[in-house]
């Protein structure tokens, strides 16, 4: 039950996206995102798409693993649809139950909503999917260190970022454990009503809020005892470095990122479809 | 009573890049009042084995009888398994949450249905049965001892009054006394209530001595079944498999190898130190 959330896990696999540098991938992610919002047309969605399929080939990680993360937004999905499909207002009415309209713009925002979030979902996930968690948060604290000259401790939160990112899976791990060790016991967690579930949670909770203090404390122990002070003067092991795939990756970001634009600018003058 | 698995299968994360197969073709029969020990090495898949046998995870492929009946047909009332087949995890820190003893182990009870006052009885019998008194009863869980917390996480599980109790790795992280403690407790359960006990563990020396019969799981599949010193005679394969034979098995290869007419297949000190003893006065 608790293995079907894949955002933040990582797929090995052996794909040009996974040797990239974190950064590119994280300011392709950026770009990606900020394209969707850009086009307003089918035209725009159709580049995107292709885009998007291009880079998913590129990965070598099975479809079915992108998708998996839609599951954890089906519901804000639906109630967004649900949203712009009823209370758009438009011109053509395209069907009326009782007091709520489906208009030819709100069945087109609604479209578009859908297809924003699911493709947001995806991008992100191709990042995940594709990283390890702790390229990411050393791409992140590359990417963010001109923020230090403000006095933004990057590195401290790139540190918690990356350490929380490695406990997910461990407390997950625990989870399943615990809650094993407690239905051995007889422990129901699936029936009842609200109040009893939420009672039925304290052996569960319990357990792993002890578990994750402790392993809280081992863990600023063993950082103490290697002398881990900030990151101050702290070198880096595997430095990043981006090499000749890195800038042909940004190039064709530019690229894409010229059309999704042109074709933005293009649609204010030309009506397209 | 018996448990029995038939040609059961179970594969992590069919379908995906992850997939590894935890158990391959297992056909096994526990039966009643059985003292068993199932040894494999980190990864061998005894764990996942025994996690079958209360239902915990089903099997990808295969059957499991209790009793004689079917555990996956439909309807199979899975909770009521789980309090005949006992199962006590590796780690007393993920069972225990309650703020002291007692109530800690009256949970398993109280999930039966039991009334409090039965529940806080057969607590306080199971919590005698495994070493611990009265005193104990309003301390704090979490203040106890690594080897007083496995005593009180075996209690939890011994007042649902199983008819079948698996431990996994019991004595994990215990030093040798806390471990001969636990063991010996183990083994007195076993001779004055006479249930079926599954001992898990990759240490053969820590079994040998205790049980009947031993279970060696390599790489999902079993390996050798039978009595200790049947298995034990195996003790170059065992290696292979990251398992170590008892040193008393190597020590009597040793002497039979220079001449000495001992009996190889001894397991525990006291058989070794009569068949040396029964060599010498040969000579």
């Amino acid at each position: 039950m608790l293995k079907d959330i894949t955002l933040g896990q990582y797929y090995p696999a052996d794909s040009i996206l996974h040797k990239l540098d974190p950064r590119v991938k994280l300011v392709a992610t950026l770009i990606f995102i900020a394209s969707l919002f850009l086009v307003k047309s089918w035209v725009g969605y159709g580049i995107v798409t292709v885009f998007l399929f291009f880079v998913i080939r590129l990965s070598k990680v099975p479809f079915s693993f992108m998708i998996r993360g839609l599951k954890a937004i089906i519901i804000l999905l639906l109630i967004t649809v649900g949203f712009n499909l009823f209370l758009t207002p438009g011109d053509r009415v395209l069907v009326q139950v009782w007091k709520l309209k489906i208009t030819d713009q709100g069945l087109r925002t609604a479209l578009f909503m859908a297809i924003r979030l699911i493709y947001l979902i995806i991008g992100s996930s191709v990042m995940t999917l594709t990283t390890t968690p702790n390229d990411l948060t050393d791409g992140m604290e590359r990417l963010l260190s001109p923020l230090k000259k403000l006095r933004v401790p990057v590195h401290e939160v790139a540190m918690i970022m990356s350490i929380a990112l490695r406990f997910i899976p461990i407390l997950m791990e625990e989870t399943d454990k615990i809650m094993k060790a407690q239905i051995a016991r007889g422990a129901d967690f699936d029936s009842g009503n609200l109040v009893k579930k939420a009672k039925s949670l304290v052996p569960l909770l319990v357990p792993l809020f002890i578990s994750a203090f402790r392993r809280a404390n081992d863990l600023a122990m063993a950082m103490e005892a290697r002398c881990y002070h900030g990151g101050e003067g702290r070198t880096k092991m595997k430095p990043l470095c981006y090499k000749g795939r890195d800038r042909k990756a940004y190039g064709v970001l530019l690229l894409y990122l010229a059309v999704i634009i042109g074709i933005r600018i293009l649609g204010s003058y030309v009506p397209l479809i | 009573m018996s448990i029995k698995a038939e040609q059961l299968n179970y594969r992590y994360s069919p379908g995906t890049a992850y997939e590894i197969y935890a158990l391959k073709d297992i056909n096994l029969e526990i039966l009643d009042g059985q003292f068993l020990g199932l040894i494999g090495h980190t990864g061998s898949g005894k764990s996942t084995l025994v996690q079958h046998l209360n239902g915990l995870i089903r099997a990808t492929s295969g059957h499991l009888y209790f009793n004689g009946e079917d555990i996956y047909q439909e309807g199979y009332p899975m909770r009521q398994l789980r309090s005949q087949v006992g199962l006590v995890f590796q780690y007393p820190e993920h069972q225990l949450f309650e703020v002291d003893v007692i109530s800690d182990v009256c949970f398993g009870p109280l999930n039966q249905g039991l009334s409090k006052e039965e529940a806080r009885e057969r607590a306080k019998r199971a919590l005698q049965m495994v070493g611990l008194g009265e005193e104990s009863y309003s301390r704090s869980p979490f203040e106890l001892s690594g080897g007083q917390k496995r005593r009180v996480a075996i209690a939890g599980v011994l007042a649902m009054e199983p008819q079948v109790l698996i431990l996994d790795e019991p004595t994990a992280g215990l030093d040798p006394r806390g471990r001969d403690e636990i063991l010996d407790q183990i083994r007195l359960l076993h001779q004055e209530k006479h249930i079926t006990i599954v001992l898990v563990s990759h240490s053969m020396e820590d079994v040998a001595e205790y049980v009947e019969r031993i279970i060696v799981m390599n790489q999902g599949v079993i390996a050798f079944d039978g009595a200790p010193r049947e298995v034990f005679r195996h003790y170059e394969a065992l290696e292979q498999m990251g398992l170590a034979a008892p040193q008393v098995t190597y020590m009597m290869h040793a002497l039979k190898a220079r001449g000495l007419e001992v009996d190889e297949n001894a397991t525990t000190i006291q058989e070794a130190r009569e068949t040396i003893l029964k060599a010498f006065r040969k000579e």
